[in-house]
């Protein structure tokens, strides 16, 4: 058990600004950021127990994380449970962080982890506030560290977010690498993939994780009995190239998308995708699988989504029951499906685990 | 799936009195069922034996029958009523297994019932502890190692190979009654004895120990498309061992990883899948290693529970209103979330606060019981508190629970554990006690390390930090000091749940004393007031329009304003004994009705089992401790908008009347704070009663022992002892000579329990009364209003003698034996008692008639236990009258409404009897007395007083016997009496025996005794003991009556036998001579049932609806 505990004597004051000018006092924790200031944009996430999966999830590339229950850290964290080599995320707004972890598994603390993969944070923010704000204005852009109000102000109108800006290029790995013993062949495309899913995938088949720039004429080359179209962080609409790319392969290899991987392969079915007001970031989403009408709670973590009735050669197989957003879809006459949310949890519920299972028989099928 | 309509008419079954194990949680959820299915448009048949439910009001179901919950009756009513279905899984254990038994009697089969909710197989999978085991294998989950045995042998082997520590748990039983962790062999065979006993199966399983293991609960609810969602995750602050209903419980769990908690709700769904509970809410308890994080299952209720009810009030998701829901076929995806009403109901709650339940025990009332918890749950009550923070909510609850506690120490209350050396502190604190919280701060903040309270305690190590960050708080701001505090200082200290009370005590030295008001006012000067945030299911995720609120210290409020003309409510707090669901009841009633008449109603209150903070039962819930400062804060807020009517402080019982002194004078509702004084105080309200020359008990007050004999010198024994300030005649005594008054003062002046309650002192002197012996005690609920009216609500005779608390002893309505010329008198000093102190609004007076001559004991204007029964029996809403008379209408304008109809005192009797805790403290002599212990009551209802008498037995468990063999034992002075009860005993038919001195007097006013017994102490050999005599269990009734008290003498021998070997036992000739009196009735009338709205009618002359 780490012993460590920051007491008052070493709070150093912070405050968090948002775009709009809104301000939060709280204390600096984690890495410290270049010159006190750290940007990002603005979400938040519901989940009760799960921050280290969030926080290394590469999909928040370039936001800051604001977790919506008060006690963060309590469990510590363990390398078992990272979803990526590092943190992409900018940041992270908690209520409290723990002074002191307890739980068998961990081997450090979540502030540790902060510091070493250089992650700055700010606590004693009144998150309610924040996320009740960020509900009704959508989430923004926003500043935190321990420098003065107005720099903080100019930080966060400078920073443009997520819009416009091709994140996958920042998250995606470099070299192809290989994960998995199974007997099919799985060419899973890297736009920010977490490990979960991977492991997944890695029980069905020997799975190659190439970069996001591959083109489909290599991925073919490698004969793969399906290809997966990872999660990822950002705009779909400004992931440059990969659309096309996933055209030339639908119809030729079975497709299995998750979230980013969801909005980007129907992108290349040619439908629209469009930003939410506050994105879903949960782990308790209720979504109904059409085709049995049963729900699955589901864990979540999206901006865009695809827009309903944009969709011509593929059919709607789930919904969000909480406000009708468009979370899964199959195409009709070719072997691809893909869903919005995250079917391999981590964190979140294992409900909807039998979607890889559907992927397996959609490979052993073939085209 | 739509709701089913091939079912229309359904049959609820109520959880019965308060019992320890079983408290209003049931009358929450049962309110619920019935609202909701009442507006699907299903006819309702209730059956709960509880006057003081909310549940039980006429206008909740179609058809209320307060009527014992036995199966026999039970079958009477589905033969009268007919219905289609029968839900059982909101009743508590009560009602599951009331359905087993109308199943294994083939009574559901016979008049074609469906079981819904729970079907049979599925309870008797989760309630037999080896089928359960079984089927949790057989889905592969881990289950610590066991055995089960039906008797002494098979248990005996069962150790050889499971090895000690092992838990004993009965089969089919509440509240971990007659379990227990055994360590030695000796400890083990009695354990076994008492559990066998307890199991109405006679099954126990024997469990290698767990203690010290992390616990859980998960709340989960499935519906009949196999949807399932767990709404809520539980840890306990105590582990393994302490029973969760005695332990501080947190929601939601803090110290367990995503991945383990994804595998415990996995684990979860397989289980509620298992056992096959179709629709509704189930409790599933967990086991974690903290060492290897090793999980089992501990065991599933398969119905709503207690910690479902905590579950809906720490996350605003109506558990019991969904569960009904789906018991009638509706899906989860199908119902709306009300709280958001944006979203449906099938999800998962996300919560952004911490909520902490801490219990309430009552162990000063049950001398020679140790306060030490284990696996058998003892506390009468609980707290629930919200805060941002666990520390927050910790504080917020320990000051909740109103024991003179201000939060985590911090207050007087801590010397006691500061005294003690380390080693003796922490050997303390490895024992689960009420204590242990407080134990814990005290060894942090001497530095003991969180190593070693962990290794000693198993409490969870973030949990002992947590408490290290309010030490470290302390330490700080006594370093500061009050006066250089700055805003953010003030900010940072509030956050952690610190009372200005605590801090008023923590800055206060030599120099100066500061109050809690002094802090206050500083501290609003300062800028540092709390904001109210929202409870919304969703962590603010979407716009949630449900009015539930709590303090905390953070920068915005989310306080909806509105412009109505609005009136708090102070409700009651924790449940104790002398406090519970009737205060509760009168707070809804208050509510409802004020609201009916356009009033917008807000209701203060942090016990989390009740009606009264359910979100939608007033306009505005403020989950809040009930102390001067968080009251303060409400009002403050509150008062920011709108027209302020004011603050209702007389329907939550002792709490919120402490309370009406410390508010503005012009906000304190219906009576005023003055008159509530001047009945509590001795000397003013003596003179009071001189004054208006109505007879009191001769008598005076004294703090030393020479004062008190002084007194009974002059008014003679038998004298009652009781302090002043007390609730539910804390500590009273009846002395007979001076040596006994001198060790009853010496016990008050000593540091005893009574030490909490404030001891003896001059500002605190004890009332010496004399005791007016054979006495008939009767209890009088009126109400008065401004113009000087008074409504006589009922007049209550007690069946026990005065001596016995009124909330121990049975009475009736009608007064049966009362002549209309004493009534006449009672009724004419209730009035001018009423009139003398200026009430507005419900005053009760309790009376002690003794050879015709009328004296007033005592007066409480306000709310009293009694009426909720009164209201019931007579068809009069008494609360909702009172409440209406506190805003300003008169009884005359009530009446023109047609709110106020004449009461009904023809056609029934109606017998409200107490039920009590014995059976949990097996040590406690159960003979009753002036001081109450009674956890609740039950009501009979019947044509004569004695089978209304004769039912109220039956529903509090003393079912009368029609046949077989009466043993008496009495007092001298009840002999005469009790030659009556014999004689009558006799004529019907029973065999009579008695010890010899009885049996003596008996024999010679020629009434054959069959069987004489010896006494104990004359250990004449020849004859049986009595003890003998009940363990062959020859003997169906026992009156038994205390012969001088304490645990020698005899009596109490008898009267713990019969409770060891559930033989009904009366402890007063006088409920010995009500007894024969509905044996005789009994015999010739037999059962019949009937529902109130029934009663009410034939009363009011109504035509009866034909069903
Ligand atoms: N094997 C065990 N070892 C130690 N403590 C146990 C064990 N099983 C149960 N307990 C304790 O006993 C309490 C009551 O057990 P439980 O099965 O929940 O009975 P009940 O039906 O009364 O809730 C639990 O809350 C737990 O603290
Ligand atoms: N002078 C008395 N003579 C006989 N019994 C008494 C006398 N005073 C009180 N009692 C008994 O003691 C019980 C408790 O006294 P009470 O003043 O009602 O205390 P509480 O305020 O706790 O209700 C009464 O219900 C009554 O049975
Ligand atoms: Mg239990
Ligand atoms: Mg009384």
């Amino acid at each position: 058990m780490s012993t460590d505990v920051h007491t008052r004597q070493q709070v150093r004051p912070a405050l968090l600004v948002l775009s709009d000018g809104e301000v939060f006092e709280g204390e600096a924790i984690g890495a410290d950021s270049p010159d006190g200031v750290a940007t990002g944009e603005v979400v938040f996430n519901t989940v009760l127990s799960g921050y280290q999966e969030v926080i290394t999830d590469p999909s928040y590339a370039g936001q800051v994380i604001a977790f919506t229950y008060p006690h963060i850290g309590n469990y510590g964290v363990t390398a078992l449970d990272d979803e990526s080599r590092r943190p992409f995320c900018r940041g992270i707004i908690v209520r409290e962080m723990a002074r002191r972890r307890s739980n068998w598994r961990a081997d450090e603390d979540l502030n540790e982890l902060l510091i070493r993969t250089g992650v700055p944070g700010i606590a004693g923010i009144d998150t309610r506030r924040l996320t009740r704000h960020l509900r009704d204005t959508g989430s923004m852009p926003g500043a935190f560290g321990t420098t003065d109000e107005a720099t903080l102000l100019k930080a966060a109108q400078g920073e443009d977010g997520t819009n416009g800006i091709d994140m996958v290029a920042q998250v995606t790995t470099a070299n192809p690498y290989v994960v998995g013993n199974g007997q099919r062949r799985v060419v899973a495309y890297d736009f920010g993939i977490k490990t979960t899913i991977l492991r997944h995938l890695g029980e069905l088949a020997t799975v190659e994780i190439v970069p996001a720039t591959m083109s489909a004429s290599e991925v073919l080359a490698r004969q793969p009995d399906g290809v997966f179209l990872s999660n990822g962080p950002g705009d779909p609409a400004c992931v440059v190239g990969v659309a096309e790319t996933i055209k030339e392969l639908i119809g030729q290899v079975p497709i299995f998308g998750i979230c980013l991987g969801h909005q980007l392969l129907a992108t290349a079915l040619g439908a629209e995708t469009y930003k939410l007001a506050f994105g879903h970031h949960g782990g308790n989403h209720p979504v109904r699988r059409l085709s049995t009408g049963s729900i699955e709670i589901t864990s979540q973590n999206h901006n865009f989504a695809v827009a309903d009735g944009t969709l011509a050669s593929a059919d709607v197989t789930h919904i969000n029951l909480n406000d009708g957003v468009i979370e899964g879809i199959r195409c009709r006459d070719v072997p691809a499906f893909s869903v919005q949310y995250h079917p391999e949890a981590g964190p979140g519920p294992h409900d909807a685990r039998y979607l890889f299972e559907e992927f397996a028989d959609l490979m052993d099928k073939g085209t | 799936m739509p709701r089913r309509d091939d079912i229309h008419t359904i049959l609820l079954i109520g959880s019965g009195p308060i019992v320890i194990g079983q408290a209003c949680e049931f009358d929450y959820s049962g309110t619920q069922a019935c609202r909701v299915l009442k507006e699907e448009g299903y006819r309702v048949v209730l059956a709960n034996s509880n006057p003081a439910t909310i549940m039980t009001d006429p206008d909740f179901a179609d058809r209320t029958y307060i009527e014992p919950l036995d199966v026999e009756v039970l079958t009477a009513i589905i033969d009268r009523e007919r219905p289609d279905a029968l839900l059982a899984t909101l009743g508590g254990q009560t009602a599951l297994n009331l359905a087993m038994e109308l199943v294994e009697r083939g009574v559901l089969e016979r008049f074609n019932v469906e079981l819904i909710g729970a079907d049979a197989t599925a309870i008797a999978t989760a309630e037999d502890r080896s089928q359960f085991k079984v089927a949790m294998q057989e889905i592969g989950l881990g289950v610590p190692p066991s055995a089960v045995a039906h008797d002494l042998d098979e248990s005996m082997e069962a150790i050889r190979h499971l090895g000690l520590p092992v838990v004993i748990r009965p089969a089919y039983i509440l509240g971990g009654k007659g379990t227990g962790i055994a360590s030695t062999e000796d400890e083990f065979r009695q354990l076994a004895i008492i559990g066998l006993d307890a199991s109405p199966i006679s099954e126990i399983l024997i469990e290698r120990s767990i203690a010290g293991w992390k616990e859980y609960e998960l709340e989960v609810m499935r519906d009949r498309a196999d949807n399932c969602v767990i709404i809520c995750s539980i840890e306990n602050l105590d582990p393994m061992g302490v029973h969760t209903g005695d332990s501080i419980t947190v929601a939601p769990a803090q110290t367990l990883s995503d991945v383990e908690y994804q595998l415990m709700r996995d684990a979860a769904f397989a289980c509620i899948r298992r056992v096959g509970v179709e629709t509704g809410g189930s409790n599933v308890q967990f086991a974690i290693n903290p060492e290897d994080g090793t999980m089992v299952v501990i065991e599933m209720n398969p119905r709503v529970s207690r910690s479902s009810a905590l579950a809906s009030k720490a996350t605003g998701f109506p558990i019991a209103k969904i569960a009904a829901r789906l018991a009638v076929g509706y899906t989860l995806d199908e119902i709306p979330n009300d709280i958001t009403s944006k979203t449906p109901a099938c999800f998962e709650p996300s919560i952004d606060y911490v909520v902490t339940k801490i219990p309430r025990w009552a162990f000063e009332k049950f001398p020679g019981t140790p306060s030490v918890l284990g696996t058998q749950m003892q506390s009468v009550g609980e707290a629930m508190a919200i805060g941002r923070t666990f520390p927050e909510s910790l504080q917020k609850g320990l000051r909740s629970l109103e024991l003179g506690r201000l939060g985590l120490n911090c207050d007087p209350g801590e010397a006691e554990f500061d005294a003690l050396d380390d080693d003796e502190l922490v050997r303390r604190a490895a024992v689960g006690t009420p204590d242990r919280p407080f134990q814990l701060e005290a060894a942090l903040r001497r530095g003991i390390t969180i190593e070693r309270l962990y290794a000693a305690t198993r409490v969870d190590p973030w949990f002992l930090d947590q408490i290290s960050a309010i030490v470290e708080e302390r330490a700080h701001v006594a370093a500061i000091g009050f006066e250089a505090m700055t805003a953010r200082d003030w900010q940072r200290v509030k956050r952690l749940g610190f009372s200005d009370a605590q801090l008023a005590w923590l800055w206060s030295n030599f120099e100066k004393t500061l109050t809690a008001g002094d802090v206050r006012s500083r501290r609003l000067s300062m800028g540092i007031a709390p904001v109210f945030k929202t409870v919304d299911t969703c962590a603010g995720e979407f716009e949630a329009n449900t009015p539930y609120h709590y303090a905390t210290y953070e920068d915005t409020d989310e306080v909806v304003e509105t412009d109505r003309p609005k009136v708090v409510i102070l409700g009651s707090g924790p449940n104790r004994i002398g406090q519970g669901i009737e205060f509760d009841y009168c707070c809804v009633h208050a509510s409802f009705a004020l609201r009916d008449a356009g009033y917008e109603t807000v209701m203060i209150n942090c016990n989390p089992e009740t009606v009264s903070t359910d979100y939608d039962t007033s306009d505005r819930l403020y989950f809040e401790p009930l102390t001067e400062e968080d009251v303060l804060n409400v009002i403050d807020r509150e008062s920011r908008f709108g027209e302020f009517v004011g603050v209702i402080v007389s329907l939550g019982g002792q709490t919120p009347l402490k309370l009406a002194g410390l508010l503005q004078e012009h906000l304190v509702l219906g009576t005023s704070a003055a008159s509530i004084d001047l009945a509590e105080d001795r000397e003013r309200w003596n003179s009071l009663c001189a004054q208006l020359e109505i007879p009191q008990p001769a008598g005076g007050t004294a703090s030393t022992a020479e004062e008190a004999l002084a007194i009974t010198a002059h008014i003679g024994y038998p004298a009652l002892v009781r302090p002043s300030y007390v609730l539910g005649g804390r500590a009273m005594t009846i002395v007979y000579d001076d040596e006994n008054l001198q060790r009853a003062m010496k016990e008050l002046s000593g540091f005893g329990s009574l030490g909490k309650e404030g001891g003896l002192s001059a500002e605190r002197p004890v009332l010496v009364d004399r005791f007016l012996e054979d006495a008939t005690e009767v209890d009088v609920d009126a109400v008065r209003d401004a113009t000087g009216e008074v409504l006589i609500g009922g007049i209550m005779e007690h069946v026990e003698e005065a001596g016995v608390h009124s909330g121990d002893s049975a009475c009736a309505i009608p007064p049966p034996t009362l002549s209309a010329q004493v009534i006449s008198v009672i009724e004419g000093y209730a009035r001018a008692i009423a009139e003398a102190l200026e009430v507005v609004g419900l005053i009760n007076v309790q009376f002690a008639v003794r050879e015709g001559q009328v004296f007033v004991i005592e007066a409480n204007p306000r709310a009293s236990r009694t009426v909720p029964f009164v209201a019931k029996a007579t068809g009069v809403p008494l609360v909702k009258v009172a409440a209406r008379v506190m805003v300003g209408a008169t009884l005359a304008e009530l009446r023109k409404e047609g709110f106020l109809t004449p009461a009904i005192t023809s056609g029934h009797v109606a017998v409200k009897e107490a039920v009590l805790p014995f059976s949990r403290f097996p040590e406690a002599d159960s003979v009753l007395g002036p001081e109450m212990r009674s956890t609740g009551e039950v009501m009979g209802i019947d044509r004569t007083f004695g089978l209304a008498f004769a039912k109220s037995q039956m529903a509090a468990g003393g079912r009368l016997p029609d046949a077989g063999s009466i043993f008496l034992s009495l007092a001298d002075r009840d002999k005469a009496a009790g030659l009556i009860v014999a004689r009558r005993l006799a004529n019907l038919g029973f065999t009579i025996a008695a010890t010899v001195g009885t049996a003596a007097h008996l024999n010679e006013n020629g009434v054959a005794v069959e069987t004489v017994v010896a006494k104990l102490t004359d250990g004449d050999s020849s004859l049986p003991t009595a003890v003998e005599l009940l363990a062959t269990t020859k003997v169906n009734l026992v009156i038994n009556t205390p012969r001088g008290s304490g645990p020698r003498s005899d009596g109490y021998d008898i009267r713990s036998a019969a409770g060891l070997y559930h033989v009904p036992c009366l402890t007063t000739v006088a409920a010995g001579l009500a007894a024969a009196q509905g044996m005789a009735d009994w015999a010739k009338h037999g059962l019949e049932v009937r529902s109130l709205q029934e009663h009410h009618q034939a009363g009011r002359g109504e035509q009866l609806e034909l069903t």
